[in-house]
């Protein structure tokens, strides 16, 4: 049996045995839900509630309800489908470029890493479909024939591309995430008694067998499907940065974008993966699979990309003084000092500056502090956007329409809405879902659980 | 002399494997393995072999890149070409690095699901679909073997069931059919 070196901390705490792991995950399933989860889901609800309801009034009244003006013509709409897609790239980060490293901890947080980019990429589609107005006519982003319109869609446009990118990205990630959950849908049937509940798991497992030749193509199609979503993780963020890099406006017209968007995404991805597991792990009692060194291991994650971050933005910087573009030099220079300095240097203590912190060790292993830094990662990405979208229109090329950004109440409402639905999806999933991957975790229960490495290390010194 | 299905349940991954290359050494064919997550090693011992949906991913792969080619073609270039920032769609050629993006994404949509519906049809696993394997504890933590006496005409049941008392089985089953 494959073994693993002593040095390295165990993934799995205390003494578990494979029934034990199932007790654990499906347990929280056939019990009642604690009180907590009811209290969170229904304040969840409301807010998502009054979500939709800014939503249907949206559509009733249109765009112009929205605090835009003729000069910031794209302003919290797109700053919150970017901040929403790129928290959408942690879950396939996780369970798809992590499997191709071999890196066993990803098997505590796959799974529910990908539920969140589920849910996040959801909210994120949400945007632009809202911001076409008509929501009914969405269908003609796609190539459809003439009598539809009078022309072919715009294959030279990166707002197609985008299409293209999200639909796809939504789709292969749900297949990835579904296909991963069939076997552990089949653990949940096979245990449950309850006649309803039980058909209910076993139309959800597909009918799932697990004999050897089902396993050998489980681990062939979770192996090629992590190898294509590799790329396309990096294809996603790289095409949403596009919709700015190929337009020419001071600020965006940069080539540096799809590299820094990639892992300005992963970055925040990360910390929205900390926020809600750091809570999921307490309330369901799961300290023995998610361990501190997981934590640990998500705050490197962090510290990487952040201080990617970090260099692209100071890149994008520079070069806009070396280019002697005195519009882009404007550009960077009025998003530092002009009226919305507080957004930039919101954005640059929470992105840059922050995530530095977690060189030291013991912070970066204390749960505390982790949960307050996620949600400050998650604050600085969403500034990121507004200072890229808002700051670089606000000042136009002709002075007379200059003009600043208000948010109007269907704006706020329309993103706390999102962070509603978000939640409340995510409630659900965490309820009924098995919120860790069981087959995974079971297969290397043996070589990197607590108890067993500890008995490995004794047999080993005889 | 009515067939039989013998189960042998094991507690262990490795015991089981171990089991399995015992009774295949002696002859015994060993029909399936029911297992709650996959065991490396065990398909050369049991004769499983590789599986071709990797191939068929490719396929569908490339079907996928063929088809988006043909579309810009179609809709870009032969049916309605338009002239966009003075860059006009006279030939593919000429624009294909902006179709680029759309036919990588085109590529992996149809690679994926391609292998995904493959791989669902092929383990008989679509929605609705009973539940299929012999005992639900191989769900959990119980890893099923499966001999059956129809494949293995050299033994009877006694022999096969001999033969796995003596690997630390955890339980045997047997059953008519």
């Amino acid at each position: 049996m494959h073994s693993e070196a002593a040095l390295r901390e165990p993934l799995i705490l205390g003494h578990k045995t494979y029934h034990d792991i199932t007790n654990d995950i499906v347990g929280p399933i056939e019990n009642k839900a604690p009180r907590g989860w009811y209290i969170l889901t229904t304040i969840a609800g409301l807010i998502a509630c009054y979500g939709i309801g800014c939503i249907l009034y949206l559509f009733s009244k249109g765009i112009g309800t929205w605090g835009l003006n003729k000069t910031v013509d794209w302003a919290w709409d797109i700053t919150n489908f970017v901040w929403w897609v790129g928290i959408g790239h942690a879950g396939t980060l996780i369970s798809a470029v992590l499997l191709l490293f071999r890196q066993k901890w990803r098997m505590a947080v796959n799974r529910s890493a990908e539920a969140m980019t589920i849910f996040a990429v959801i909210m994120a589609a949400t945007f632009p479909l809202i911001h076409m107005g008509r929501l009914w006519l969405a269908y003609w982003v796609f190539p459809l024939p003439n009598q539809f319109g009078s022309l072919w869609v715009n294959f030279n446009s990166p707002l197609l591309w985008d299409v293209f990118a999200i639909s796809t990205y939504f789709s292969v990630s749900l297949v990835f995430w579904y296909i991963g959950l069939i076997p552990d849908f089949a653990t949940i049937r096979d245990r449950l008694t309850k006649p309803s509940w039980k058909k209910a798991y076993s139309i959800l497992s597909f009918g799932w067998t697990g004999n050897a030749k089902a396993w050998t193509r489980f681990e062939e199609v979770s192996l090629v499907l992590a190898g294509i979503a590799t790329p396309l993780v990096f294809s996603v963020h790289s095409v949403v940065s596009m919709d700015f890099a190929t337009s020419v406006v001071p600020g965006w017209h940069t080539t540096i974008f799809p590299p820094y968007f990639v892992s300005g995404a992963v970055f925040s991805g990360f910390a929205m993966v900390l926020t809600l597991l750091l809570v999921m792990r307490k309330v369901m009692h799961l300290e023995a699979y998610i361990t501190v060194k997981h934590v640990e291991y998500m705050n490197i994650v962090i510290i990487v990309t952040g201080s990617i971050v970090g260099v692209a933005y100071i890149t994008e910087l520079f070069v806009s003084w070396y280019s002697g573009v005195e519009y882009e030099s404007y550009a960077f220079i009025n998003r530092a000092t002009g009226p919305y300095w507080w957004s930039y240097w919101a954005m640059m203590t929470c992105n840059v500056i922050s995530p530095q912190l977690f060189w030291v060790k013991s912070w970066r292993r204390n749960l505390t502090f982790t949960f307050f830094m996620s949600l400050v990662v998650n604050t600085g990405m969403w500034f990121e956007r507004f200072v890229i979208i808002v700051t670089s229109l606000h000042r136009d090329y002709v002075p007379s329409s200059w003009n600043m950004f208000h948010p109007s109440w269907v704006d706020v409402g329309i993103f706390i809405g999102t962070i509603g639905i978000f939640f409340t999806l995510y409630l659900l999933f965490a309820r009924y879902f098995p919120v860790l991957a069981l087959n995974e975790l079971k297969s290397i229960l043996k070589i990197t659980g607590e108890s067993y490495k500890a008995e490995a290390a004794k047999q080993h010194h005889h | 002399m009515a067939n039989k299905v013998i189960y042998a349940v094991y507690d262990d991954p490795e015991v089981l494997k171990g089991a399995a290359r015992k009774l295949v050494t002696s002859g015994v064919k060993v029909k399936d393995v029911y297992s709650p997550f996959p065991v490396h090693g065990l398909d050369p011992i049991i004769g499983i072999t590789r599986t071709r949906l990797g191939i068929a991913s490719f396929m569908f792969g490339i079907t996928g890149t063929s088809l988006a080619l043909l579309g810009f073609w179609y809709f870009m270039i032969s049916d309605w070409p338009m002239n966009i920032g003075g860059k006009p769609n006279w030939t593919l050629y000429h624009n294909l690095p902006a179709f680029v993006p759309v036919m990588f994404e085109f590529t992996v949509f149809c690679a994926a699901h391609g292998m995904a519906i493959t791989y669902l049809i092929r383990n008989k696993t679509l929605p609705g679909m009973p539940a299929r394997n012999p005992d639900p504890r191989s769900t959990d933590d119980k890893f099923v073997m499966e001999v059956r006496t129809e494949d293995n005409h050299g033994h009877s049941a006694e022999q096969i069931t001999g033969m796995l008392r003596e690997t630390p089985v955890f339980e045997i089953n047997e059953r008519e059919y």
